[in-house]
């Protein structure tokens, strides 16, 4: 290990290996570290398929799409460690942090000019959704019991209620299913599914599994382990409506109830975080508030496809590159994205016209036949729909930014 | 020939009276345990305060007044012996309104009667320098400067493992299904497990003690739980509290207590809900109870992290005896039988002087044990973290044991050296069943932010490893709670799970 590096990635993730590949192809050095004991992150416990269409034009499995990621990161014989956990990281000065870094071979200090954060999400549990009652065995995040299953080997249980329809939800409950489980049923509390139709076709319907909407499951009964749920209607406010309750027996309740970015070390170092994403506040370059601290991927804000989280890291790494190459982002003029009228949430959140730079986003309400507007720059995009499962993707050229004086609105508006 | 004791049940009460008696010659002391560990009962679920001894009335129930004094400055001296993380803020009784200052005025008195030192009065201009997050339009409040907080769910296998250092034998997963008189004279236990044989049988049986009482043919109490729920925020959520802040004593709340628990996370709770008589495995959450917290709690302080931020709800239940009286008592018939029952809040305080009560005033004087001290006799536990040591030692340790460099638990920086000790040490203690509650209990692991979503089955993995059983098989807290069902492929094929 050297002492100094251009840039350090943390996390061995999709946007974590993108970005130290991007990195090293631009000429920087980096290091690489990841928390587990291998790389290739939340791909390496999917086995389905539905990853890499935009990216390797292909339907490729989880597995198969960041098996081809880390034989590039292979190739280009970037350093890594993995069983690897940064403590802390500390911006000693702007034009470089100190990241302390826990090994199997020691505890070191890395001096680095810039960082990428690429940690990935941690997934909400059942104390953060308003579930009651027992605190018994059988209960899984969706990502646990993937791992499980798919990593380990061994089956969560056999009676299985799933809260939450977004894709992660949809595909355990097909996955469940065909490892020869019986799941009686997917709740979700929102009036339309959280993923996308093809998978509750593929995923619910195909296997004839139940799914509620506008349904919450409010309590968590049994002994020892799981035996029942409690599952009650809610109202349009999203709250349970007393008197229609309903039991479902089970022995297991797999919980896809959404991700949130994990920044326990970021945040120690001072960013700024967006209460709608729940990730860092970014610039285009996706660099944090704080200078030459960069974050990617899940981190940044939760993505339905990792072809995004790619992207992003590679943007990340990209942005590392401008700051190392000249000792620091130019001073630039900023504008602000402000988030218009169904607009929810939308990453980077400060726009530059120096550089071509993509949008994510999502809407608060699904809708049909919508334009996305950019009113200051005279911007707008038909969308037959819009939903808060599908992350919108656009780009914006510098030119059209350099449109704007101040801000820069996004909108959903009807289209007429 | 020396005297055999067993001691039924390994709560913190159970476990501070098997410490006590391994600092004495001549006994044979049985720590008897159901649980697949010590401290899975009402131990482990409570508000954690090490509490000052001010709100007990000397004349009403002049035992727990005394012993909960005395218990707190114990526990000063046994938290740092044992290595259990303790921090001593200090308490605020928070007179919300100007006649609540009244209240705070009888336990003044109190505080006096019991001899707990520091406490006074404070205005309300005092009460938000001691504690800025109090609600401002608070009329005042009662310091009580000697109240601590301490990772609770720790402290019962802390003593524990302590005890068997000493001497004590641990058996857990041994449940008393029966206590032998002869003669007017206890004989020992009956057990799932088999006959221990003892002179002397204490009760320190919980929620469960006038089950043990009445085998014993003492049945003229019933013990009835009372609930209590809370909330627990992430350890990064603010706004905190620096003290323990509570609000005084109503007819009919004793209220609701919001601190920074040891882990920097704020709690908040619990309620008191009694319960009928056979509810005493009823542990589970309900939306009324978490409600009324909420609503408490917002009045005690200016602020509370936003609802988002909350980690964990759970629920304890008090061990609640007739008229709130601490049974601890020796019998002439049988004789040899000792009760500790019936014990309720403050009970985690006095604890340590609890059983140093039954040890000097049942078991030497009224019973008539001699006993002497030890010549040799080893207060400490040797326990220690990874992240909490300094950095050459740190880097010592990894350079001895690659594993002290796996970071296992992210939420609070727990290694894989720190697991992995953790189970040496509890198989040591005479843990049969190493569980993931007993990894918790000790560790802290799983109860961060993620609670357990990322690491579980790492740990997991790790006591399959270390214990040589199937990842499946290993459980939460013993039979019937296993973490899995069998490997996926036997299973899918219809075959039988290997064991
Ligand atoms: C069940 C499920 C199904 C999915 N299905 C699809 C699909 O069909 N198609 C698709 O395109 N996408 C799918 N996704 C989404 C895709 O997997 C994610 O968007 C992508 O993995 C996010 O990548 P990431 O690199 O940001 O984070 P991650 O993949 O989570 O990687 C982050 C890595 O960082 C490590 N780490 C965290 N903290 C630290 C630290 N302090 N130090 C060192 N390392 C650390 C973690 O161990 C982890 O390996 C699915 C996700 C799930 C959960
Ligand atoms: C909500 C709540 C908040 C509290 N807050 C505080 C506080 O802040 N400060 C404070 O000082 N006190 C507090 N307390 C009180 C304190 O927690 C208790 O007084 C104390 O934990 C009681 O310990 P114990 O050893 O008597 O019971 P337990 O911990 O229940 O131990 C009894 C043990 O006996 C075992 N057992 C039962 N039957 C059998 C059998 N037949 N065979 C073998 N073993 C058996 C059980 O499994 C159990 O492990 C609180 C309590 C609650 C519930």
């Amino acid at each position: 290990m050297r002492s100094e590096y251009d840039t350090v990635v943390i996390g061995g993730g999709p946007a974590g290996l993108a970005a130290a590949i991007k990195a090293k192809e631009l000429g920087m050095s980096v290091l690489l570290i990841e928390n587990r004991e291998f790389l290739g992150g939340i791909p390496m416990q999917c086995v389905h398929p539905g990853f890499g269409l935009h990216y390797f034009k292909e339907d490729l499995t989880g597995t198969e799409f960041i098996h081809r990621i880390i034989e590039r990161f292979r190739e280009l014989d970037i350093e890594y460690y993995t069983n690897a956990h940064v403590l802390e990281i500390v911006p000693y000065s702007y034009r470089h942090k100190i990241l302390r870094v826990v090994t199997e071979e020691g505890i070191f200090e890395v001096r680095a000019k810039t960082v990428i954060y690429a940690t990935g999400a941690r997934e909400r549990h059942t104390f953060e959704i308003g579930i009651t009652g027992h605190r018994v065995a059988g209960i899984y995040t969706a990502g646990e019991a993937q791992t499980m299953m798919d990593i380990y080997g061994i089956m969560p249980g056999r009676e299985i209620v799933i809260v939450g329809s977004g894709d992660v939800g949809l595909i355990m409950a097909r996955r469940f299913t065909l490892e020869g489980a019986h799941v009686k049923a997917v709740i979700e509390l929102m009036p339309y599914p959280g993923g996308l139709t093809r998978n509750v076709v593929q995923c619910l319907e195909d296997f004839g599994i139940p799914l509620y909407l506008s349904h919450a499951v409010t309590r968590v009964e049994g002994k020892k382990r799981v035996e029942r749920v409690i599952v009650t209607k809610v109202d349009e406010n999203l709250r349970p409506i007393p008197g229609t309750e309903e039991s479902i027996e089970c022995d297991t309740v797999v919980l896809a109830a959404g991700l949130v970015p994990y920044l326990k070390v970021i945040e120690k170092a001072g960013v700024k975080i967006d209460p709608a994403t729940k990730g860092p506040v970014v610039n285009g370059y996706l660099e944090t508030s704080v200078p030459g601290i960069f974050v990617a991927g899940n981190a940044l804000v939760i993505n339905d496809l990792v072809d995004y989280v790619v992207e992003q890291g590679e943007e990340a790494a990209e942005g590392a590159y401008e700051f190392v190459k000249n000792g620091g982002l130019p001073a630039l003029k900023w504008r602000k994205l402000v988030k218009g009228r169904n607009i929810r949430l939308a990453v980077p959140h400060y726009l530059a016209d120096t550089k071509d730079v993509t949008i994510y986003a999502r809407v608060a309400e699904p809708e049909e036949n919508v334009k996305l507007r950019f009113p200051e720059i005279g911007k707008e995009i038909r969308l037959p729909f819009v939903r808060p499962s599908e992350m919108i993707r656009v780009k914006l050229r510098g030119d059209e930014i350099a449109r704007a004086e101040g801000r820069i609105t996004m909108e959903v508006v009807r289209d007429e | 020939m020396k005297t055999r004791i067993a001691i039924i049940g390994a709560g913190v009460v159970g476990a501070s009276i098997a410490r006590v008696l391994s600092q004495y010659n001549g006994l044979e002391v049985h720590l008897i345990e159901r649980n697949v560990d010590a401290g899975m009962g009402v131990s482990k679920a409570n508000t954690g305060i090490i509490h000052p001894g001010h709100e007990d009335d000397p004349e009403k129930y002049p035992l727990r007044a005394k012993l909960c004094v005395e218990g707190n400055k114990l526990w000063y001296q046994w938290t740092k012996e044992l290595g259990i993380p303790a921090k001593w803020p200090g308490e605020l009784m928070v007179a919300l309104e100007e006649e609540d200052m009244k209240v705070a005025e009888y336990y003044l008195e109190l505080a006096q009667k019991n001899g707990v030192p520091g406490v006074r009065l404070v205005d309300r201009e005092e009460l938000l320098r001691l504690e800025p997050n109090a609600n401002p339009n608070a009329a005042g409040a009662l310091w009580a400067p000697t109240a601590g907080v301490m990772s609770s769910p720790m402290a019962a296998v802390a003593l524990t493992e302590n005890a068997v250092d000493n001497g004590v034998k641990f058996h857990p997963e041994t449940e008393v299904r029966g206590i032998k008189v002869k003669n007017g004279e206890v004989k020992g236990v009956e057990t799932n497990q088999g006959f221990i044989e003892t002179d002397i049988v204490i009760n320190a049986a919980g929620l469960y003690a006038d089950r043990i009482s009445a085998m014993a043919g003492i049945d003229h109490f019933t013990i009835r739980p009372r609930k209590g729920e809370y909330y627990i925020f992430d350890d990064d959520a603010g706004p905190k509290v620096r003290r323990i802040v509570h609000q005084t004593p109503t007819p009919t709340t004793k209220g609701v207590y919001v601190i920074t628990e040891m882990n920097d996370g704020v709690m908040i709770g619990p309620t008191a809900e009694d319960l009928p008589e056979d509810a005493k495995d009823d542990t589970s959450t309900t939306k009324e109870g978490l409600e009324f917290v909420w609503e408490m709690a917002k009045k005690l302080v200016n602020g509370l992290p936003p609802k988002s931020r909350v980690i964990r709800t759970f629920a304890g239940l008090r061990p609640e005896p007739p008229d709130g009286r601490w049974i601890i008592e020796a019998y002439d018939d049988p004789w040899g039988f000792v009760n500790v029952a019936g014990i309720r809040s403050p009970g985690l305080t006095a604890a340590p002087a609890i059983a140093y009560y039954v040890v000097e005033e049942l078991i030497m004087d009224k019973l008539d044990v001699k006993l002497t001290k030890k010549s040799h006799w080893n207060p400490y536990r040797d326990a220690f973290w990874f992240k909490a040591l300094p950095r050459e030692k740190q880097a010592e340790l990894i350079k001895r044991n690659p594993a002290y460099g796996r970071i296992i638990c992210m939420c609070r920086t727990i290694t894989e050296g720190d697991i992995v000790d953790i189970i040496h040490r509890m198989k040591r203690m005479g843990v049969k069943t190493i569980s993931l509650d007993g990894v918790k209990l000790r560790s802290g692991v799983m109860s961060g932010t993620c609670q357990g979503s990322y690491c579980r089955v790492r740990i997991a993995n790790i006591i399959a490893r270390e214990t040589g059983i199937p990842l499946w098989k290993v459980s939460i807290k013993g039979e019937g709670t296993e973490y899995g069902i069998g490997d996926i492929k036997v299973l899918l094929r219809g075959e039988k799970n290997a064991e």
